[in-house]
């Protein structure tokens, strides 16, 4: 199962590798990084038909933000499942999220335990 | 007038304080003979006493005598009021000067007070990347210990030992650990310094600076500070930076207040057109770009906003001046900036493009 995390700190990368290393080590997961919102969409239309199942995104990003690439990532892959994470637990970032069809929003600092228990879940379905 | 009218007139003058005696003034008991002759002008009074009446030619000698006395008289008296208006325009100046700093100081402490949650925001970044890595950092060190753990294990029971590269690998993810968990907190650390720094004023000296490096950092603050403060809107922010730009003198503390400024505005432009719009199509940009030629630099600060009506647009950049409503502007942001530009040799004009918003250019000599 493929999950990509679009942030454009890069050392969420390293972090995110080291928190799920045992998901990913004994195969249950793989995850890929993307270091902007275009990158990502590069990725997901490098592939057909794109093999990423989940998107956890960043909102503020310079360039296009991670609510833009959601409102992309619906119309252009509507079977991906995209949850938001951001600095900011705003009320207007999360409606426009909600709204846009996000499954979830995430404050950082990221609680990786409420993280894994979500990708647990999305697993087990 | 004649001599019992002076002779009153001279008694007053000693009652009022103006003269210290009548002795040289007095008119009683002097020689019976002498006839007197009374000039009064504007300020005084010349009499003028003789044994003879005084002839027409004599007595138009007198009156240019009283004449040449008035007129040196009221020069004196400008003079005193002209020094006591001068030293009232030099208290006002004072009070003016004292005022001024102050509202400077006010100005750079709002212009912080705008960063304030986009500082927030840099610090919180690493913070969290310091939280996170320690603490799967001691995950980390826990499993180091288990495995420890089992090897002494096998050891007493004779059994072959535990592979040990799963310590040395763990071991060699806590170091990127601790460095990473030292580059962040090295990260904050600089972001403190500097907001210190723009708070309380450096040396006020020219140093090379990186300007790219300059507007990255500060565009940044505004822009966190701007999507976690009042009514945050979606910007989006395009950076056009001339990579041969090397370094320009610039005092950092100041120019960084020039950065902040231009942003600033621009976000609260962009913001009341976000508001009127109607289309839903409207999408506000800034734009900075930096350029380097063979003796200037040029810096712009370019918004999609609803632009200057050309009836304010000489008056932008006096101070006081503010569109903004009650508190939100000082009125002194641009001025600010357009002293400190011009005080490091260089210029800050406007250019608007009707209903296609404004562009600020900075240029500044290199060397």
């Amino acid at each position: 199962m493929k999950f990509l995390v679009v942030d454009d700190e890069k050392d969420v990368e390293i972090l995110f590798r080291q928190k799920l290393r045992k998901e990913i080590s004994s195969g249950e997961i793989e995850i890929e990084f993307a270091f902007s919102a275009n990158e990502a969409l590069e990725l997901l239309r490098s592939r057909k038909p794109p093999d990423v199942m989940y998107i956890f995104s960043d909102i503020n990003m310079p360039g296009m933000t991670g609510l833009d690439l959601l409102d992309k990532v619906k119309v252009e892959f509507p079977e991906i499942k995209v949850s938001m994470i951001s600095a900011y637990g705003d009320g207007e970032n999360y409606d426009r999220a909600m709204s846009s069809g996000a499954k979830g929003f995430f404050t950082k600092p990221i609680d990786f335990d409420t993280l894994k228990e979500e990708i647990q879940g999305f697993l087990n379905k | 007038m004649n001599e019992a009218a002076f002779a009153e007139y001279t008694k007053n003058l000693v009652q009022q304080g103006a003269v210290g005696s009548d002795e040289k003034y007095v008119t009683e008991n002097r020689p019976t003979d002498l006839y007197l002759h009374f000039l009064p002008f504007l300020q005084g009074m010349l009499y003028v006493g003789n044994d003879a009446p005084l002839k027409e030619q004599e007595l138009q000698l007198v009156q240019n005598l009283a004449e040449a006395f008035s007129t040196a008289y009221a020069r004196y008296e400008d003079f005193t009021k002209l020094e006591a208006a001068k030293s009232a325009v030099e208290a006002a100046m004072d009070e003016l000067r004292a005022t001024q700093s102050q509202l400077v100081q006010q100005e750079k402490l709002a212009s912080l007070g705008q960063l304030t949650a986009g500082i927030a925001h840099e610090i919180k970044n690493p913070l969290n990347f310091v939280n996170n890595f320690s603490e799967v950092s001691i995950e980390m060190i826990e499993e180091v210990l288990e495995e420890r753990e089992k090897t002494r294990l096998s050891d007493r029971l004779g059994r072959e030992s535990t592979d040990g590269t799963l310590v040395d690998d763990i071991l060699k993810d806590i170091k990127v650990n601790l460095q990473k968990i030292h580059k962040h907190g090295t990260r904050a650390n600089g972001i403190v310094t500097s907001m210190l720094l723009h708070a309380r004023g450096g040396s006020g000296k020219k140093e090379p600076t990186d300007l790219n490096a300059l507007v990255r950092e500060y565009v940044n603050l505004c822009f966190h500070g701007m999507r976690a403060g009042k009514n945050p809107i979606h910007v989006e922010i395009v950076l056009d930076l001339d990579t041969e730009m090397g370094l320009t003198p610039l005092v950092k503390e100041d120019f960084t207040r020039v950065i902040i400024n231009l942003c600033t505005n621009a976000f609260d432009a962009m913001r009341s057109k976000s508001i009127s719009d109607q289309s839903g199509n409207y999408v506000p940009r800034l734009r900075i770009t930096t350029k380097k030629e063979a003796q200037t630099m040029t810096m712009v600060v370019e918004d999609n906003g609803p632009g200057i009506p050309d009836e304010i647009k000489d008056k932008i950049m006096q101070p006081f001046f503010t569109t903004k409503k009650g508190t939100e502007g000082t009125g002194l942001g641009l001025s600010i900036s357009h002293d400190i530009v011009k005080a490091h040799g260089g210029s800050l004009n406007v250019e608007i493009k009707e209903s296609e918003g404004s562009a600020f250019v900075i240029q500044l000599p290199i060397v």
